[in-house]
């Protein structure tokens, strides 16, 4: 479908840098399935509820006072165009998750406006993602996900789900906003796993 | 679905967006239809749908509640095509 524009094509970095069927860019893409939240820190709550129903809930302020960890990761959307060396700053999923009691192998994310993603609960762990609230050291903007999305980027940048407001952790895998739409489950950039079958 | 906004990036189209894509699908042009929201049960053409296209796939709003009527997909290899969002689509036909 040709109707993202691929942007600005940036200084080439080795290719090794950049998975199969990816170009770089230099702007930040905005892509949106539809109105953009604008949740104040006052309102916004991150929850996270496990497969008993159990429940973990976040203000802001709580947020605020967890250890922050600022990270340099790439970024690599689907819809082709990848961005090197992105800062972030956000808390990560191994501190949110540490006194969470779960079996659970699947987690589906959450978000203000309805958008969900699904990924295994292994790629929330061990240093892989984050609940980022800063990008290039300032407020994450609503456009790119604020006041918090989950960055995950050894994976396709649509399960880095902007406006995140929780977790559900589950047994089973439960596909979510694109992955019932043809997109893949999984969404590996390495291995372009962009569609279902890929 | 709807507690926000938007147009702001320029991000909106309307339903006629959906007619060259969904041309692989319908035999007939699918923007002529009325579509029923599920969600709010409003009803209106789905050339009035809000289109957002700057995604992986496009996704039509009702511009009523701002829940999705419909989404389509077009992979390289099928075409996908939810329509959860509409309770029914009706086309109006020659008698």
């Amino acid at each position: 479908m040709a109707i993202v524009s691929p942007g600005f094509r940036g200084r080439p970095r080795p290719a090794a840098d950049l998975p199969p069927g990816q170009y770089p860019t230099e702007d930040f893409p905005v892509l949106s399935a539809g109105p953009t939240p604008r949740v104040t820190h006052d309102r916004w709550e991150f929850t996270i509820t496990t497969e008993t129903g159990a429940k973990h809930h976040w203000s802001w302020r709580e947020v605020m006072a967890l250890p922050a960890e600022t990270v340099t990761v790439d970024l690599h959307c689907v819809t082709r165009w990848s961005k090197f060396g992105t800062t972030w700053q956000g808390v990560s999923l191994d501190t949110l998750l540490a006194d969470v009691d779960t079996a659970a192998d699947y987690a589906v994310a959450h978000s203000y406006g309805g958008y969900t993603t699904n990924l295994p609960l292994e790629d929330l762990l061990d240093g892989q993602a984050w609940l980022a609230y800063r990008y290039d050291g300032d407020d994450l903007t609503p456009e790119h996900g604020g006041p918090a999305r989950l960055l995950v980027p050894h994976l396709y940048l649509w399960k880095s789900a902007k406006w995140v407001r929780g977790l559900r952790l589950g047994l089973e895998d439960e596909p979510g906003f694109w992955e019932t739409l043809g997109y893949h489950d999984y969404g590996d950039p390495w291995r372009e796993q962009r569609y279902q079958g890929d | 679905m709807g507690n926000g906004t938007d147009g702001d990036l320029g991000q909106v189209v309307d339903g006629n967006a959906l007619a060259g894509p969904l041309t692989e699908v319908f035999a007939v042009d699918i923007t002529t239809a009325r579509a029923r929201c599920t969600s709010c049960g409003a009803t209106g053409p789905v050339a009035a749908l809000r289109v957002y296209g700057r995604a992986p796939a496009l996704v039509a709003r009702c511009p009523g509640c701002a829940a999705v009527v419909l989404r389509f997909n077009r992979t390289p290899t099928a075409a996908w095509l939810d329509l959860q969002g509409a309770t029914s689509l009706h086309f109006p036909l020659p008698g």
